[in-house]
């Protein structure tokens, strides 16, 4: 092969996380990370509830994150980044961009009131959930945001989850905020782009990224990306954004039946064809009222 | 404190440091980052090892912009593995577009 | 400037004399006026600072914790419920050194719902690693505030300032406001030797194992040993600059007593009343009025009590299943003492039971009598 002149960095190229961090091998969260550390840049604070995150970053004295960093209560990412705001507003830093990064627990579960508390009152910041679908720092335990069909080691064997993922982007929508929306590690441009896009916009910003978790899913650590793009092409979870109410998704080239996605992922490998068939259905009933949103606007 | 740089300078970083703390009062007072977490070899976890093919290599970028550690570099086009880090999770194997990364047992 | 006003506006002037830069509080019954006041004091522009009218007490500490970590002085005010609501927070501040400063007004906690004085609430919260002052009057209350930012600062511990339900919050008292510059000359600006910056970049609180985390708690109790001093050092300096100070503890009338009534809060001011009466009688009994409960003065207090032979500890609170607080820390400090005083424990006046002059003197009455060292009483108890 010849050697191409130069190389096509679709990403920017600078690292400001570093390796040596406790993530498990695979891990979309770590990934979500990279990728919003390129895009927001040193000029960032951080704060973290407890997650993955609390110890992915490193044990004291060491982190990995490369920005100034505070870890936080379970329930208390957005109060807390609330507070590290109007501390910087009033010392007249207003360039330093406020990111708080939770689970899908500590969003849409035991953080929801402080994030909706925060959302309601416009806080300036960047909320970003990373979605891996359970409690998984603490060991698989069903979250809202767990999907149905979804084993987790509190919705074991047959009492898999039967109730639907608890829809957080569409809650932020309720809050009239100026910019939410869905993204993928497996789409990094794209992830990039929401967050520099959310960063220019003032108010609260919330973007969910859906960060596939080797452990928790039951997969092989190198399908995290595979699995990331079939969440996309099965529209399992569709990329789109809300700004100002107006509806703007993605699609995929050509719609995959959820199978695809399902059958790469141990967690899903109880489920029969007639529960397969009903979560089609779900899928294509949600894309579809997604799809109608994107018209209306 | 004591501070100790590593002999060899990492790609991916500045060199790893290792702090000790011998007595409470060289401590900061509650629990800061004092620096980077490449004192941590990861590369100790891995049973796979990816090994580049540069022949095939195309150069697209792809095993680098997915690697979660991150610990690929690219030196002169080509991607190389930083195996004091990398874990093993063979995503960059997965991702490639031509094969050109490989799995080789890990010796011990 | 001596003005006339509440307990509850007496906390605003406060936090807005100490330049209190953001300020996150939630409204509970009866610290309301607080927020209410500081609202106004930020809206017209007299206090420059930002105000988060947070959701909640959890979200209130949760977000002063993230103010104070990137450097700016932090406030809340808070009651009862709503302190208890912010439990796991008050450990979070400690724990991280960030010297967050709170009024808390002292009301009982329910059910049943009582929005009256007891101080269960603050001390309840006494192992989470906050410096507790309790104030017996608003003129206190302001001091305090000031102070306690002076030595929260110094010594990387947040602190809680307590006045009583109504007995104080709602009670107009003639107050000293100082100008602003003394103030000012008192309490410099706070800046922290680590904070969330870009230009330094730390993060806070990461995993520690028994390997370290061990040092970092030796570390706090040092601050909390270390904040005696300061907080004497502090009063002292105050004193100099606005003529009033109060000390870890007062001591009143002790002056050659074989007898003490040690007690706290407002209704110190009341046994005061029932001191003197008694000293008028020929008795020979003083009382000490503990102001600073956490760190708790026991040295002050050993030193205070070597020439009696017996005290009363009045309790407006409750350890349910042991005895009131300030008795089990006043006899947690004496007993290693040779020849230590023989310590009697009263509960009174819980949800706002009023107590009276009558119920010093006849507590008085009892520790000169009584001969068994027999659990708690409870003072004015039905039946």
């Amino acid at each position: 092969m010849d050697r191409p002149k130069g190389l096509k960095y679709t990403i920017p190229q600078g690292e400001i996380m570093s390796p040596g961090h406790l993530a498990c091998q695979g891990c979309g969260a770590t990934l979500a990370m990279r990728y919003a550390l390129k895009a927001l840049g040193r000029e960032t604070i951080v704060v973290i509830p407890a997650c993955c995150w609390s110890i992915i970053d490193g044990p004291f004295p060491y982190s990995s994150i490369g920005v100034p960093m505070f870890h936080t209560a379970f329930e208390t990412a957005a109060s807390t980044a609330s507070g590290v705001l109007a501390g910087l507003q009033i010392k007249n830093k207003h360039k330093v961009n406020v990111l708080a990064w939770a689970g899908d627990g500590g969003t849409a579960d035991i953080g929801i009131q402080a994030l909706s508390g925060a959302v309601e009152r416009g806080d300036d910041f960047i909320y970003v959930c990373y979605d891996n679908e359970a409690y998984m720092n603490t060991g698989i335990q069903r979250s809202s945001s767990t999907p149905y069909g979804a084993w987790t080691t509190t919705t074991p064997g047959k009492s898999f989850k039967t109730l639907p993922k608890k829809n957080m982007v569409e809650i932020m929508v309720a809050h009239t905020i100026p910019y939410a929306a869905t993204a993928n590690i497996a789409y990094p441009e794209d992830f990039i782009e929401k967050l520099k896009k959310a960063r220019d916009i003032r108010g609260p910003k919330y973007i969910q990224i859906l960060a596939p978790c080797p452990v928790g899913w039951k997969y092989s650590s190198e399908k995290t990306i595979k699995l990331g793009r079939l969440a996309f092409e099965t529209c399992i979870f569709p990329l789109y954004e809300v700004v100002e109410d107006r509806y703007i998704v993605k699609k995929p080239s050509s719609k995959r039946p959820v199978t695809e996605y399902l059958q790469l992922q141990g967690r899903f490998s109880h489920l029969k064809a007639e529960e397969i068939s009903k979560m089609q259905e779900y899928v294509d009933s949600a894309w579809k009222k997604l799809l109608k949103k994107e018209e209306q606007a | 404190m004591k501070k100790s740089n590593s002999k060899k300078k990492k790609l991916t970083g500045q060199g790893a440091k290792t702090i000790e703390f011998k007595n409470h009062n060289d401590m900061p007072l509650c629990a800061v980052s004092l620096t980077d977490t490449l004192y941590n070899k990861t590369g100790s976890w891995r049973s796979i090892r990816p090994v580049v093919q540069k022949d095939k290599c195309i150069s697209c970028l792809l095993c680098w912009k997915f690697c979660p550690e991150p610990c690929i570099s690219m030196v002169d086009g080509k991607p190389v593995i930083d195996y004091d880090y990398c874990k093993g999770c063979a995503i960059c194997i997965e991702v490639c577009p031509k094969g050109a990364i490989v799995s080789e047992d890990e010796k011990k | 400037m001596k003005i006339v006003i509440t307990g509850n506006h007496t906390v605003s002037y406060g936090a807005k004399l100490s330049r209190a830069e953001v300020i996150a509080a939630y409204p509970i019954t009866p610290q309301t006026e607080v927020v209410e006041k500081l609202s106004s004091m930020v809206a017209d522009g007299q206090l420059k600072a930002k105000f988060i009218k947070v959701e909640s007490e959890h979200s209130a500490m949760a977000a002063c914790i993230g103010a104070s970590a990137v450097g700016a002085r932090s406030f809340t005010a808070t009651s009862s419920q709503g302190l208890a609501l912010m439990h796991e927070m008050l450990h979070w501040a400690a724990n991280a050194r960030l010297p967050v400063v709170m009024a808390n007004v002292n009301r009982a906690m329910g059910p049943p719902w009582n929005v009256w004085s007891d101080q269960t609430d603050s001390l309840a919260q006494r192992d989470t690693g906050w410096l507790q002052f309790y104030c017996e009057n608003n003129q206190e209350v302001l001091d305090t505030i000031i102070q306690a930012y002076k030595v929260c600062e110094r010594v990387k511990l947040p602190g809680m300032v307590m006045l009583e339900a109504f007995i104080l919050s709602h009670t107009s008292e003639p107050v000293e406001i100082p100008p602003q510059e003394l103030v000012d000359r008192y309490l410099p600006a706070y800046n922290p030797e680590y904070k969330l910056d870009i230009k330094t970049p730390h993060t806070f609180g990461g995993l520690t194992g028994p390997g370290l985390y061990y040092e970092l708690r030796y570390k706090i109790q040092s601050a909390m040993d270390e904040a005696l001093d300061v907080i004497e050092d502090q009063d002292r300096e105050f004193k100099k600059l606005f003529g009033r100070g109060y000390g870890l503890i007062e001591e009143y009338r002790t002056k050659g007593a074989d007898r003490l009534l040690i007690v706290s809060g407002s209704i110190s001011s009341t046994a005061k009343e029932a001191i003197d009466i008694l000293r008028e009688r020929g008795e020979k009994i003083g009382l000490i009025r503990i102001r600073v409960f956490r760190p708790f003065p026991k040295k002050h207090i050993k030193n205070a009590v070597k020439n009696v032979k017996r005290i009363g500890v009045i309790d407006r609170n409750i350890s349910f299943g042991s005895e009131g607080i300030f008795y089990q820390e006043v006899k947690s400090a004496l007993c290693n003492e040779k020849d230590s005083p023989a310590v009697y424990g009263y509960i009174a006046g819980l949800g706002g039971r009023d107590v009276i002059i009558d119920d010093f003197i006849k507590i008085a009455d009892d520790i000169k009598e009584t001969k068994s060292k027999q659990d708690i009483r409870w003072i004015g108890l039905k039946g």
